[in-house]
């Protein structure tokens, strides 16, 4: 479908960084974990998760993301959307661990609310650069018991979301799901790997979209061949074994670049 | 088996260039969901980004897109066409281009030694300043560029041509009179869509190419065209999803036919499509493709 127009109804600072844009339109049957094409008008179109059914958190990051940050209550954007395999949602009486780094937050947040109507338990590990880099804790909090991490030791434990992973049972838990910078991620999997808990794992991963919909194949992953933006950004653990992610990426162009 | 310009496929559906071909494991993942051969992604002489987004839209009646040839220049692609070649199992076609002769042949010559089972130059993307189109809509251009690299490709070329001429029959002539062994009908045709929200073009690039359900009558049009006027093959292209589609391109005189949008409705796109058409064959007493390919041509 062609974008359709979303009115800013309201903006929300929530770290230095990041910012949340609510639309006056909401995505009843979004998958918690599916992104839309955010069309900044004149500038460029973006992925983003959605982080409420009417909101996606952005990060400040370029070009797209600052002029974004320009638009103001009242200004507008052009959505596709929701697109994508969201996450599997735990069944009834599961436990969940969430992993969460920086902006990965984003999708995970509506994961932590969705499952704390269902689970026995929500625990969730949230790392960021710094203290004031740390998004969406409150929305953590209330749903179960949340371990922090700061990269400089600006709050709580210095270190990385590995770091309490590393300590944690993770056998204790049904699912478990993560997002956040690629390299994060990778040393969670080797965790996970080690642990055996790949299978019970998702990842939601980032890689270079254009069309969105599954067509032009910017975004495919090595060696499967997969589309983040249709058969993701969702994956299971055993379906990026010996995949290109954690090594490298494509860019626009389709060059290769190693993280 | 059928043959086309000496490549074996095990049926007539090929992946169409710029999709899903980026990679050498997205083009083998698309020989396995039953791909007869694929084309690449259309690789020039530097790297590209393409155009800035949104580069692709979908419409009721089909598909817009301005990629902007995004490609990582023949160099960097190398590789990829080498492992497509390795493990696909199916002939993998390069899709080439550049600004001139010159330029069509160096990405060839740079790309021979990954073994493509046939070149198709693109001389007919309709929104990359100074390549595609600009090339394909002047019929000496097309004959110069096409012997060009008939010149030092030891493998068939295939010559893709644009719609958005005034005659399409003048452009294939010139592709064949540069010793183009087959000519691919159609790329896409000159469109554009505007935000009425707001005034703006959708696409990045403002204005892009159509694809999909609504250009087929046109891709028709142009094959039957071709069909009645050129003595090499042609291979038909433009908004075919079901295998009822397929029928009618090669009707019209297509002698395989490429997907590409169509992998929207589900990458089951081409064993569908080749199940169909053998249904199709069987019912009417037909024993191959051959028989029914330009049989438009016949009816009165
Ligand atoms: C499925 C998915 C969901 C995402 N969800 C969020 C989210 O909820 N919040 C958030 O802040 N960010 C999210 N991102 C990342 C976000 O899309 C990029 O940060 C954004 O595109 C940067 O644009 P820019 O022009 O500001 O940056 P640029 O200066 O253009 O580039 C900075 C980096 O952003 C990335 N990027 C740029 N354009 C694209 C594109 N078209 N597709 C993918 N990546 C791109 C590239 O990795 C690039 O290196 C998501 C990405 C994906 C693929
Ligand atoms: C996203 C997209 C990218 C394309 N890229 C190329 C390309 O790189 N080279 C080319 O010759 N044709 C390209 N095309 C044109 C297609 O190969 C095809 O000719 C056209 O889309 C009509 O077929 P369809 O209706 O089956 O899509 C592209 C089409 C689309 C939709
Ligand atoms: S971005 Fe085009 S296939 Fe994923």
């Amino acid at each position: 479908m062609l974008p359709m127009n979303a009115n800013i109804v309201r903006i929300v600072d929530e770290t230095p960084s990041t910012r949340t844009f609510f639309f006056d339109h909401s995505f009843e049957d979004a998958m918690i974990g599916q992104f839309v094409m955010v069309w900044i008008r004149g500038v460029d179109e973006i992925p983003m998760t959605l982080s409420y059914k009417n909101a996606v958190t952005v990060q400040k990051v370029g070009d797209a993301t600052s002029r974004l940050f320009e638009i103001q209550e009242g200004g507008s954007v052009g959505l596709r959307g929701p697109f994508g395999r969201g996450f599997t949602l735990p069944e009834e009486g599961e436990s969940a661990l969430l992993i969460a780094g920086g902006v990965g937050a984003a999708p995970l947040a509506p994961l932590a609310e969705k499952a704390l109507s269902v689970c026995s338990q929500v625990t969730t590990i949230l790392g960021a650069r710094n203290v004031n880099e740390l998004l969406f804790m409150d929305r953590f909090l209330q749903c179960g018991q949340v371990y922090i991490t700061t990269d400089d030791g600006s709050a709580h434990r210095c270190g990385f979301v590995t770091d309490v992973l590393d300590e944690l049972d993770v056998s204790g838990y049904d699912r478990i799901y993560t997002c956040g910078p690629e390299m994060m991620m990778k040393r969670v999997f080797g965790i996970l790997e080690r642990e055996r808990a790949l299978e019970r794992t998702e990842f939601s991963l980032h890689r270079y979209f254009k069309c969105g919909i599954g067509i032009c194949g910017a975004c495919c992953m090595d060696d499967a061949g997969v589309r983040v933006c249709k058969d993701g950004p969702v994956f299971n653990g055993k379906e990026l074994v010996g995949s290109e992610f954690g090594e490298y990426s494509r860019g626009p162009s389709g060059q290769k670049k190693s993280f | 088996m059928m043959n086309i310009t000496g490549l074996h496929l095990k049926n007539p559906t090929i992946l169409a260039a710029g999709i899903m071909g980026t990679t050498g494991a997205s083009l083998i993942r698309m020989a396995r969901e039953g791909a007869g051969a694929v084309v690449t992604k259309s690789i020039g002489p530097q790297p590209k980004d393409g155009h800035s987004n949104p580069s692709m839209v979908k419409l009721e009646c089909g598909y817009l897109n301005a990629m902007g040839l995004p490609n990582p220049s023949y160099e960097a692609f190398l590789p990829e066409l080498e492992k497509a070649k390795d493990k696909a199992g199916v002939p993998v076609i390069a899709s080439i281009f550049g600004g001139d002769p010159e330029e069509f042949r160096m990405v060839a010559e740079g790309l021979i030694s990954g073994k493509p089972d046939a070149f198709e130059l693109n001389v007919s993307c309709p929104h990359a300043m100074g390549y595609g189109a600009s090339v394909g809509t002047d019929p000496s251009m097309v004959k110069a560029v096409t012997s060009a690299v008939c010149e030092i490709a030891d493998a068939p070329v295939w010559v893709k041509l644009t719609p958005n001429v005034t005659d399409i029959v003048t452009i294939g002539k010139a592709a064949q009179a540069g010793g183009a062994d087959a000519v691919v009908a159609i790329n896409t045709v000159r469109g554009m869509a505007i935000d009425i929200h707001s005034g703006y073009p959708v696409l990045g690039n403002r204005f892009g190419g159509l694809s999909g359900e609504a250009v087929r009558p046109v891709a028709v049009k142009c094959v039957y065209d071709l069909n009645a006027n050129l003595d090499i093959p042609i291979i038909g292209v433009g908004g075919i999803s079901t295998w009822q589609h397929a029928v009618e391109m090669i009707m019209a005189g297509a002698s395989a036919v490429q997907i590409g949008s169509g992998v929207f409705e589900g990458l089951n796109v081409f064993s569908d499509i080749t199940a169909g058409i053998n249904w199709f064959l069987k019912e009417h007493g037909y024993t191959k493709i051959e028989d029914i390919t330009g049989i438009a041509h016949e009816r009165f």
